[in-house]
This record gives C-alpha cells, sequence and structure tokens, in this order.
C-alpha cells in the first residue's frame, strides 16, 4: 500500500433542504484500500457516496482526488467537462439496481464497450475483443456478449455492470449495496470475484452496504455511520469484534447467527 | 406578383427576421442545433414544416425555387410545396437543379454538383442524433456540449455486433467539422459523401422539434465508423433501366401486378437530363457510323 493519499474528504456535508443528509464526514482513502461505509437506513450513507462520485453536490466541505499526473485537486471545483472525463476513465459507479448503470436495450458487449468508445476507441475488433475480455473476467461465458441485459438474471446482470466500470482500468470504485436484492449463494460468488478483482487490479474502492457480511469480506477499513454522522472508524475487524460506540454495538449484535 | 392577402413568402417579416438570426448563428456554429419559434404552417408536421419556414425566411424576390420530394419533383409534397411558394412568394420555381438558387428537399441531395450561390434546406424530422440512445433532452445537449458521443458508437457497435456490418442506410449520422455529430436528415447514406465540402450552403430544418442546424459551404464532413468497419456507400449491379446511369442512387418500381420491377434513377431531372443528351448525341453517333 502507497503512503500517498488517494482522496482526501475533510468536513463534507450534504443538506436537503433543512434536513441533514450527511454531515462532518472526514476520512483519507489510499491506493489500493477498500473502505466500507455501514448504517441502518437513512443514515446517510448513500447521499455520502452520491456525494463523493459528484452525482450531488455537498453543501460544505472537500472532496481532493490525486490524478494519474500525481495532483491534488478539488473534484468539485474542476469543471464538468473535466468532472465527467474523471468518471469516466479513473473512477467506476455500481448501483445498487444494474438497471440504473447499464442501458437495458444495448447488449452485453456494447454495455461494457461503451466506456471504451467513449475514450476515443475506434476499432471495432478491439472494442469487443476488450469487452469480451472483461466479461470473462466476471465470469459470464463470451457466448453471451450479444445478449441483451433483460435476458441475464439478477447477479449476472450486476456482473455486467461491474465489467462496465472496469473496462477504462478506473483506480477507485464506488458501491452502492453491490450485492443488493441478490440471494445469498450469488452474493457469496460477487464477494468472492469482487474480492479478486479488487486485489488483482490493486482498486480502491468505497463499498456502501448494511450488510455487515459484505464488509467483512471486502473492507479493509469501515466507518459506522447513525443520522448523518460517522460515529466510529476504524480497521474492519476491530470495529466488528470490539465495537465501542453503542450504535456499532447494536449494529453487530443485531446479527442473526445461524 | 404572389397572390394579395399573404405577405411575402407567407411568414411575417417578424418570424422571418426570428429565423434568419438562427440561421446565422446556425451557419456560424456548423452542426450546433439551434431552438427556434418553430410556427403553424399551413400543413401537418412530418410534411416539411422545418424545411418550409427556411425557404420562407431566406427566399427573395429574384430566386428561383426547386422542391424535391424523395428526389422526385413530381411527388405530392414537392408538388404542394412548389405551388405554396409560387402562389405566396410569385417566385420563379424549376425543375432543374442548375437553374435552381434555393433547392428545399426531403430524403435526398441532388445528383448534380451544386455550386458556390445555390442553398439546399433539408426537411429533418428528428433533428437529435442522439435520441434513439439517449431520451433526455437535457443530457444529449450536455453530451453535444462535451463531446460525449461514445454512446452514438455504441448503436454502431450493436449493428456489427448483430449484423456484421453497420446497417445504418439513411439517416447515417455525421461529425461536422470535427466537432458536433450531426443528424443528416433521412437522405439515404449514398448521399452522405455528398454533404462534405459542398460548395452550397446545407440549412436544416426541424418544424416539430422546433430545431434549426447548418453545414457551411465547404465544411468537412465525415461519416462515423469503425477503423475496421470503414464508411460505405450502396451499389447496384444494374444501371438505371431508363438513362443507364452507374453512378446514381436507384429506385425500384414495381411496373405491374405481376411483381415486374425496374430501377430507375431516384433524382428525377438528373434522369431526364441524361435522356435528353442521349438524344442529342443520336444522331450525331449514327452520322459517325
Amino acid at each position: 500500500m502507497s503512503s500517498e493519499v488517494l482522496l482526501k474528504v475533510s468536513g463534507l456535508e450534504h443538506r436537503y433542504g433543512k434536513h441533514v443528509g450527511c454531515t462532518d464526514v472526514s476520512f483519507d482513502l489510499y491506493p489500493g484500500e477498500v473502505l466500507g461505509i455501514v448504517g441502518e437506513s437513512g443514515a446517510g450513507k448513500s447521499t455520502l457516496l452520491k456525494c463523493l462520485a459528484t452525482q450531488i453536490e455537498p453543501t460544505a466541505g472537500t472532496v481532493e482526488y490525486r490524478g494519474r499526473d500525481g495532483v491534488m485537486r478539488d473534484i468539485f471545483a474542476l469543471s464538468e467537462a473535466e468532472r465527467r472525463l474523471l468518471l469516466r476513465t479513473d473512477w467506476g459507479l455500481v448501483h445498487q439496481n444494474p438497471r440504473d448503470g447499464l442501458r437495458m436495450g444495448v447488449s452485453a458487449g456494447g454495455n461494457v464497450g461503451e466506456c471504451l468508445m467513449a475514450v476515443g476507441e475506434r476499432h471495432y475488433g478491439q472494442i469487443r475483443e476488450q469487452a469480451g475480455h472483461w466479461l470473462q473476467q466476471v465470469e459470464i461465458d463470451l457466448d453471451r456478449i450479444d445478449h441483451m441485459p433483460e435476458t441475464f438474471s439478477g447477479g449476472m446482470q450486476q456482473r455486467v455492470q461491474i465489467a462496465r466500470n472496469l473496462v477504462t482500468r478506473p483506480r477507485l470504485m464506488f458501491m452502492d449495496e453491490p450485492t443488493g436484492g441478490l440471494d445469498v449463494s450469488v452474493q457469496a460468488r460477487l464477494l468472492d470475484l469482487l474480492r479478486r478483482l479488487v486485489g488483482e487490479l490493486g482498486l480502491s474502492a468505497i463499498v456502501v452496504t448494511h450488510d455487515l457480511g459484505v464488509v467483512r469480506l471486502l473492507a479493509h477499513r469501515l466507518m459506522v455511520m447513525q443520522a448523518g454522522r460517522v460515529v466510529e472508524h476504524g480497521l474492519t475487524d476491530q470495529v466488528l469484534d470490539d465495537p465501542q460506540h453503542p450504535y456499532s454495538q447494536l449494529l453487530v449484535s443485531s446479527i442473526l447467527r445461524v | 406578383m404572389h397572390e394579395p392577402g399573404y405577405n411575402f413568402a407567407y411568414l411575417d417579416e417578424q418570424t422571418k427576421r426570428m429565423i434568419r438570426r438562427g440561421l446565422l448563428k446556425a451557419v456560424a456554429i456548423p452542426g450546433h442545433q439551434v431552438p427556434f419559434g418553430s410556427r403553424e404552417m399551413p400543413l401537418p408536421y412530418g410534411w416539411g414544416t422545418g424545411g418550409i419556414q427556411i425557404t420562407a425566411a431566406i427566399l427573395g424576390r429574384s430566386d428561383v425555387l426547386k422542391v424535391i420530394d424523395q428526389g422526385a419533383d413530381d411527388t405530392t409534397n414537392a408538388v404542394s410545396i412548389r405551388r405554396f411558394f409560387a402562389r405566396t412568394a410569385g417566385v420563379r420555381t424549376t425543375e432543374r437543379t442548375r437553374e435552381a438558387t434555393v433547392i428545399q428537399t426531403r430524403h435526398r441531395i441532388p445528383e448534380t454538383p451544386l455550386t458556390e450561390g445555390q442553398t439546399l434546406v433539408f426537411q429533418v424530422p428528428i433533428p437529435e442524433p442522439l435520441r434513439w440512445m439517449e431520451a433526455s433532452e437535457r443530457e444529449t445537449r450536455a453530451m453535444h456540449a462535451l463531446q460525449e458521443y461514445g454512446v452514438m458508437r455504441v448503436s454502431l457497435y450493436e449493428d456489427v455486433a448483430r449484423h456484421g456490418r453497420i446497417a445504418k442506410t439513411y439517416d447515417y449520422p455525421v461529425t461536422v467539422n470535427e466537432r458536433y455529430i450531426m443528424s443528416p436528415s433521412p437522405i439515404p447514406k449514398f448521399d452522405n459523401p455528398k454533404l462534405d465540402r459542398n460548395p452550397a450552403l446545407q440549412l436544416f430544418g426541424a418544424g416539430r422539434e422546433r430545431r434549426l442546424y447548418a453545414v457551411p459551404p465547404y465544411t468537412r464532413v465525415k461519416s462515423l465508423d469503425f477503423e475496421d468497419h470503414p464508411f460505405h456507400v450502396e451499389t447496384w449491379d444494374q444501371p438505371c433501366a431508363l438513362c443507364g446511369s452507374t453512378t446514381s442512387f436507384l429506385d425500384e418500381i414495381i411496373t405491374d401486378d405481376a411483381g415486374t420491377r425496374m430501377m430507375v434513377c431516384s433524382d428525377t431531372d438528373h434522369c431526364t437530363q441524361r435522356r435528353a443528351e442521349a438524344e442529342d448525341a443520336e444522331p450525331m453517333r449514327r452520322v459517325a457510323s
């Protein structure tokens, strides 16, 4: 793990009118690190992720990101063109619902290839080869490359969405409940896959979930949120095995053990 | 003289001025869609209300107007629009491409090469080339502004993946002046090369969608393609049955109830001219042999 900070968040706040979405969030993310954000519904996890992924603008605070050139930049000071380019090339965003992240009227190969075409790839053969490669990386058979996402199961759609994000070789992935709505065995396979990809590609990731099992497997560090605030922050095992804050204790103890 | 009771070329002067302002902006930014306040015209949407408004706005008393529909001068749409301007503007009309100063067209660019000083007015049903891939107008505008055109190639990718080639044959998207992606209106892709560095001014009007855009003379227009699937135009394995042309765009005409077909030029003026020239040359050839 490199010692240079990849993403630096300080004093981030987003308000929906008077109502607080998330407030006073600060953390550093290092290259190759996976940060989990957990908390109950309405705790501000998704708001925070949307702020980080520039889907919505924060009311206060800054998000700085180290580009491939090694320079730290405030992402909300960038022009919209630069921000979109960043989102297309350096970042990936995996939505909870694959329908939000995929073009449902376009084949799996087209979905994966789109980002390549967006950054200037003009050779059909190469686009297709790359799309095939990444579909295989997420364990989808090559003979399904021309099939529509509608014909895929939920877990497969989620994997196509991940392939679509990986094709431009991003350095940072944002994932919002990547395993939400999937059954347990499919969840387990997807988690294995994500863990392998994060390890192989040296990705950094921020994973939002309410499923503690997901963060136990994926995340190096963990942030627990309640009512828009970060109430506990530490190494995943530390937080899960020895929670300090009453809310974290409640969260950990409410897992049903079978 | 035009018919009394109408302003010259039907539209009021204020509206014409508004359209001309829009056209100036469109010419200044080749391929960029400029909104304009489209008026109700005495013909239904889809019949060329965009084109007819441009023609009305640019027409002068000394102009000579030609109107074509699918290449032909004698189809309903072409005849009606030509007569409309003959009555409301009193301008001279023609079927000859060479004689015309303003040519309003639907679905074709004339085979006869255009010259400087001529203006080609296209009727456009859907001006937004990204519309099929992106439904949101706000998003397509951002995509144009930021030159974010990856999604346009996705539609070409899907064609090649499904059919082994780019299957789009009309309204084939183009890049204008290496900047904006533009819909050339539903002309066959056969005509796309004619858009490129054409000496004539090319204006596009979409009445229902309220958009104007333009390709100024000698502007570079490139059809979208892949490096390994380059753009090419359609060809026919037989010549025109009437004039024998091997280089023009052919239509298939069914001539009787038994399904007999013939392939003829879609550009009627071009076909007629060629036949007239051939007849003129015929006696000479006879004398020579």
